[in-house]
């Protein structure tokens, strides 16, 4: 689950007829786009749609001098989207690391967007996907009947990429096999694309370049080889800086998907949740929020993605078996379940962090005594 | 050329060069405008008093980082530091003058009335925070492009009361003087000069718009004036605008251009001032000589010496508490040495050390990085990059995304680990000096004949001595050296063997480093060393020496370090180690009377993380480790009986010390909770839930058999299992289907260390281990045999030939053998009242009463109500 930290002012400009669930990024954001471009004056990179400033103010935000209001795409800091621009500007490919919930995704559409002007060129990572969906495929039907050719040839999205000098995207790269990663380190060294059936090549067209998404927390991942890993520029996306903003996304996407699921919004849940929001922050950063007691951090992620179904949960719990009030019951099951993910080491954490850090926090009474009991 | 050059570089009277105090660019600068100009004299913005230890910086003993020293003569602890690093405008000025042969001159107000000013400040009631605050109305000075670091880091530090006594602003004091505030100067509403400049330029960050306009600037540029004329002008403007800084700022100025005068009267006009850029209009100004006399007139002042101490990198640095204030001198001595292509070479020293540390780093890399740093900067409109693209590049591409590494570029390269280095024949450090006053004033001489000397803490002479030679201890000055006391084992008595080596005035002039009285010294040395140790027990033995030292403002970082410590640590072992040492400090800080009210708030939750922790760590241990940790259990509970007392006695001064906490800022409700009022409850509960833990100890199948049976032992003695339950248990792990080692091991723990006597009087518990070892098999037997061998061995012989005797003659035998269940173990169910009376005749002779007044008195009736027995009131009347 991925969520995304968009902007509840952005005014997407949609097409008339466009009737999509949720349109691209460089169709939803069209008139900025445009409207920076006409008044980009600084270098572009070949083949880039806007300049390296243009593409920071793009997902950053701002006013143009002729008064167009940007919509900030990207809240965070800005020494990140600096240095992703500038990596694509110096055709290196760029990873973007984190854990989920970070909008790594949104931030590679959005940058794909702005550089190339098409968001589209993806490859989605999976455990099941083959080299195929990197290199290229075969039409079989057309191999059979003429033998080997081009038109025989079906392009992956990379490769369209490399023939037009796009900017290509590869979803969740640590979930796809390694040897397939690797067809990655000829594409991204030497910017060439051999196709051997034919004694040919696909050489990258200038402008071409890779923006990849993984997720360096979870288990069971490929870890990409240091020889892959050395072609990328990597970028960390942190985690919501604030309790206040955390708490923030969590509101919002929990009342989107109560919404779909039919909940009602729970009227004195903003407590709750604040409190979950806490535990999931200090557990993660191994510090209690007001920086004085170090704690020790359990194996799981702690995501914000998880704090959200954490409170979706107790939500459910609270509507369906409670009386519509969500209450410290309501989530202490959710968090150590999400908490103890190893049951020796993990307990001992939780535990130690109920003991030295809960149970005397003032006002958490009731909390402490929920946990104690789904913990017992 | 060079006289062409003269004429220009003269023709406005002297040759001011303003610099921006350890800024690179600055002291490149400054190196080319005095090649330049061939001044005859150089003029240095720093204290007059330090002029004859200018040629010292010309011995090769002298190394920077280095700091001028000066310091009153009769109070050590009232000091200025003016810190010099190698890429200091001022150090290149005093380099350049002694490898040419020109005089170099300090002519900065003399250190004799800024160290006066602190101490009228200090004597006035104005704290240190609010004495610098008013030097510097408007905050020109300390901000104005740090013109004035320099000196007025000087200012900051020496106004600066918490220096040697423990205040509430002691972290935020040495701000004001630094080159611009820290962040915990926010409160103070100062107007920035160079932030004013570097927002006219369109710059968020003045720091990068000075480092973008002067200390970037490569060299090269054709006329080696220029930067200077151009500072000179902004900085006209802005006196202009703001004001020329407070009535100090005014007086310090005068002096300058007293020395100008005087020096242009001897050199002619050839002469070269560098100085911080802010005071470059104020030495350009014509003013008369009479109105220069008058500023100066009636000045305070107090005997001060100057001396050269070491220096380092890391107290350069801003987060180095005397800090000059600068957050990357290591950058900065990088930029200053390297010849060209800074980034590259950054970029490269920055590769080889992330290899010296395992990290894979290859030359594709590095050219990556430089080319991302590069882009980074064109991106953010920079002429080169900066600290910040450099720093960006290394963790996109040398660290993969990784704050972690980076963390160890920053301390080891970006902060860096240079050390100065001080020649012999510097004048002595004032540590020396502290000492040798606090030596004379507590009657200790170094000898170099070894001696023993026994110290009574209970008096005040001794208690000083006590405390000076555990405060060198800490700053590795082994003076003298903890002996076994001879007079028993008195918490008030120290033995002290002493002897003091020539080697060891070395020593003390290393100690220097640490601060300028042996007390602020040891605390800074404590402070290091707490945030350096590896082991949590180092730690808290630390903590220890801080009290025996006397040295509470040291325990809150301690504290803190331990705190960390203890949360991270997954060994249980370790934290179980830990423990005892922290409650005995606790005792003993309650003996001498400390706060310790931090100290229990750390004991209590070490205690807590033990309890968790314990249970889980008891599984699968073999015979060795079961045995530690029976050893553990033991001491945990020792402490925990300690600590529960100590808590309930100290729940007040744990509230006082968590109001502390407080004050300074950031705590929470829990911590007052815990600390507070809570104290005695705290107390109470601490010993019950370590009591369920020894419960769930004594039931869990898994921990080894030693264990289980200490734990039931424990809970026996405490009183909180009943006998009956006790002999329960027994049965339990002695029942036939225990193999029998694991029995034998639960009979060790049960019964071993603590002596026989249980066994003795319960007979119950004798006739469980009884039937149960002649149930043992015939070959088992040889295997249980070392351990109960071990287990009863330990024994007094009385005790053992007792348990002997009690077995040979049964169980059953005893009268009323069926009553003694109901009994107090150990008690007879009736009371022997012959036996009884045979005590009386001693009794009496105790209290002092006569054979037959006994009756009616208030004596005896004390001894009636405070003896239990019938039998014994009964046979008194």
């Amino acid at each position: 689950m991925t969520v995304s930290v968009e902007p509840t002012t952005a005014t997407p400009h949609r097409d008339q007829t466009e009737q999509a669930l949720r349109p691209h990024a460089e169709q939803a954001f069209a008139a900025e786009l445009a409207a920076l471009a006409a008044q980009d004056d600084r270098p572009r990179p070949a083949r880039w749609k806007l300049s390296p400033w243009a593409v920071a103010t793009y997902l950053l935000g701002g006013t143009l001098p002729d008064g167009t209001v940007i919509t900030p795409k990207y809240v965070g800091p800005r020494r990140i989207v600096e240095v992703a621009v500038t990596t694509l500007a110096t055709d290196r490919a760029l990873l973007l690391l984190g854990v989920p919930g970070t909008a790594k995704t949104w931030v590679s559409e959005h940058l794909a967007a702005a550089v190339s002007g098409d968001s589209t060129l993806l490859v989605q990572g999976t455990a099941g996907t083959p080299e195929e969906a990197i290199r290229y495929g075969w039409n079989y039907a057309r191999l059979l009947a003429h033998g080997p050719s081009r038109d025989a040839l079906v392009p992956s999205p990379v490769m369209r990429a490399m023939a037009e000098g796009m900017t290509a995207r590869v979803e969740e790269l640590t979930r796809i096999p390694a040897d397939v990663q690797d067809t990655l380190i000829t594409i991204l060294s030497e910017k060439t694309l051999p196709i051997p059936e034919l004694g040919e090549e696909v050489q990258a067209v200038r402008g071409f370049n890779l923006i990849a998404t993984a997720n360096d927390r979870d288990r069971g991942v490929n870890d990409l080889s240091s020889a892959l890993r050395r072609r990328f520029n990597t970028v960390v996306l942190p985690l919501p800086e604030s309790a206040d903003a955390e708490v923030d996304i969590v509101t919002r996407r929990v009342e989107q998907l109560g919404r779909s699921l039919d909940l009602p919004a729970a009227p004195d849940g903003i407590e709750e949740i604040r409190r979950v929001v806490t535990v999931f922050r200090e557990l993660r950063d191994g510090v209690t929020a007001d920086g004085r007691t170090k704690l020790k951090s359990p194996s799981g992620t702690l995501s914000t993605a998880e704090a959200i179904s954490v409170v979706t949960n107790g939500l459910a719990l609270a509507t369906h078996f409670g009386d519509g009030v969500l209450r410290a019951g309501d989530v202490a099951a959710g968090i150590l379940g999400a908490v103890v993910r190893d049951p020796a080491a993990d307990r001992v954490v939780w535990q130690e962090y109920l003991e030295t850090v809960v149970r005397e926090r003032e006002g958490w009474t009731d909390f402490y005594r929920a946990c104690r009991e789904v913990s017992a | 050329m060079t006289g062409a050059r003269e004429s220009t570089a003269y023709d406005a009277g002297p040759l001011l060069l303003g610099v921006r105090h350890h800024g690179p660019g600055s002291a490149r600068a400054v190196r080319a405008a005095l090649e330049a100009a061939r001044p005859a004299v150089v003029l240095i913005e720093g204290p007059p008093e330090a002029d004859p230890l200018i040629p010292l910086a010309a011995d090769p003993g002298l190394r920077p980082p280095v700091a001028l020293l000066a310091h009153a003569v009769d109070e050590p602890g009232r000091s200025a530091f003016w810190p010099f690093a190698e890429f200091s405008p001022e150090w290149v000025a005093i380099r350049w003058a002694l490898d040419h042969g020109v005089p170099a001159r300090f002519i900065d107000l003399p250190a004799t009335h800024t160290l006066a000013w602190a101490r009228e400040e200090g004597e006035s009631g104005a704290g240190g925070h609010e004495g610098a605050g008013g030097d510097h109305p408007t905050g020109a000075d300390g901000h104005a492009s740090g013109s004035d670091g320099h000196a007025s880091g000087a200012d900051g530090h020496a106004s600066d009361p918490d220096n040697h006594e423990p205040g509430p602003d002691d972290q935020a004091a040495p701000g004001p003087g630094g080159r611009r505030p820290g962040p915990d100067d926010a409160g103070e509403v100062r107007v920035d000069p160079l932030a004013v400049l570097a927002e006219a330029a369109g710059y968020d960050d003045p720091e990068r718009w000075w480092e973008d306009v002067v200390e970037h600037r490569g060299p090269g540029a054709d006329d080696p004036f220029a930067p200077f004329t151009a500072v000179a002008e902004a900085m006209t403007a802005l006196r202009e605008r703001y004001g020329a800084g407070g009535h100090r700022d005014l007086v310090r100025e005068a002096h300058m251009r007293l020395r100008l005068r005087a020096a242009r009267k001897e050199f002619g006009h050839a002469v070269a001032v560098v100085c911080g850029a802010w005071h470059v209009p104020a030495l350009r100004e014509r003013t008369t000589v009479t109105a220069d006399r008058a500023l100066l007139r009636g000045l305070p002042k107090v005997k001060t010496d100057v001396t050269w101490v070491p220096w380092t990198h890391r107290r350069l640095a801003r987060s180095g508490g005397y800090g000059a204030g600068i957050d990357s001198p290591g950058w900065y001595g990088h930029l200053f040495q390297a010849p060209d292509r800074p980034v590259e070479r950054w970029l490269t020293k920055v590769a080889g050390l992330l290899r010296e540390e395992d990290r894979i780093v290859s030359s594709a890399h590095v050219i990556e990085a430089v080319r991302l740093a590069e882009t980074l900067a064109a991106l953010r409109g920079r002429p080169l990059p900066g600290l910040g693209e450099t720093t960006d590049a290394v963790r996109a591409v040398l660290c993969e995304g990784s704050d972690v590494p980076l963390a160890l570029v920053h301390d080891r390269l970006v902060v860096g680990d240079a050390l100065g280095e001080v020649p012999e024949s510097a004048p002595a450090v004032p540590l020396q000096r502290d000492l040798a006053r606090q030596q004379r004033s507590l009657r200790l001489k170094p000898e170099a004949l070894e001696r023993d000397l026994e110290l009574d803490l209970r008096g005040d002479t001794d208690a000083g001595r006590s405390r000076l030679l555990h405060r060198l201890r800490l700053l590795g000055v082994g003076w003298g050296e903890p002996a076994r006391s001879r007079g028993g084992t008195g918490t008030f008595r120290e033995t002290w063997r002493l002897r003091w080596e020539p080697e060891l005035s070395v020593r003390v002039a290393e100690a220097g480093v640490w601060g300028t009285t042996v007390q602020a010294a040891a605390r800074a040395k404590a402070e290091a060393d707490a945030d350096a140790a590896r082991a949590l027990a180092d730690v808290t033995a630390l903590a220890e020496q801080c009290l025996l030292a006397g040295l509470p403002e040291a325990l809150p970082v301690v504290m803190r370090v331990l705190a960390d410590r203890a949360a991270l640590d997954t060994d249980v072992g370790h934290l179980a180690q830990a423990l005892p040492a922290l409650v005995r400090s606790l005792r003993y800080g309650d003996v001498r009377g400390t706060d310790t009210g931090a100290l229990a708030e750390v004991a209590a939750g070490l205690a807590e993380r033990v309890f968790v922790g314990l249970p889980p760590a008891c599984a699968a241990l073999d015979a060795d480790a079961a045995e530690e940790m029976r050893a553990h259990v033991d001491a945990v509970h020792t402490a925990v009986g300690l600590l529960t007392e100590s808590l309930a006695t100290t729940g007040g001064e744990a509230g006082g010390a968590s109001t502390g906490a407080e004050r300074a800022g950031g705590a929470s409700k829990g911590g007052a909770l815990s600390g507070g009022g809570a104290g005695r409850e705290v107390g109470g509960g601490l010993r019950e839930r370590w009591r369920g833990v020894l419960r769930a100890l004594s039931l869990r199948d898994t921990a080894p058999g030693v264990i289980r049976g200490r734990a039931v032992r424990l809970l026996l003695d405490d009183g909180a299992l009943r006998p009956e339950e006790a002999a329960r248990l027994m049965g339990l792990a002695l029942s036939p289907g225990t193999p029998p080692a694991a029995a034998a091991a639960w009979i060790e723990g049960f019964a071993g260390g603590g002596g026989g006597l249980l066994l003795v009087h319960d007979e119950r518990l004798l006739g469980l281990l009884d039937t149960w070892l002649t149930g043992v098999p015939a070959d088992a037997f040889t295997d249980v045999l070392p351990l109960l061998r071990r287990t009863f061995a330990a024994y007094e012989p009385g005790v053992r030939r007792t348990l002997g005797e009690l077995v040979r003659r049964g169980p059953g035998d005893r009268p009323g053998g069926a009553a003694q269940a109901a009994a107090v173990p150990g008690f007879a169910a009736e009371p022997d009242t012959a036996r009884a009376d045979a005590v009386l005749p001693v009794l009496r002779l105790l209290l002092g009463l006569t054979a037959d007044d006994g009756t009616g008195t208030t004596d005896t009736t004390g001894m009636t109500e405070t003896t239990d027995h019938g039998s014994l009131a009964g046979v008194g009347t």
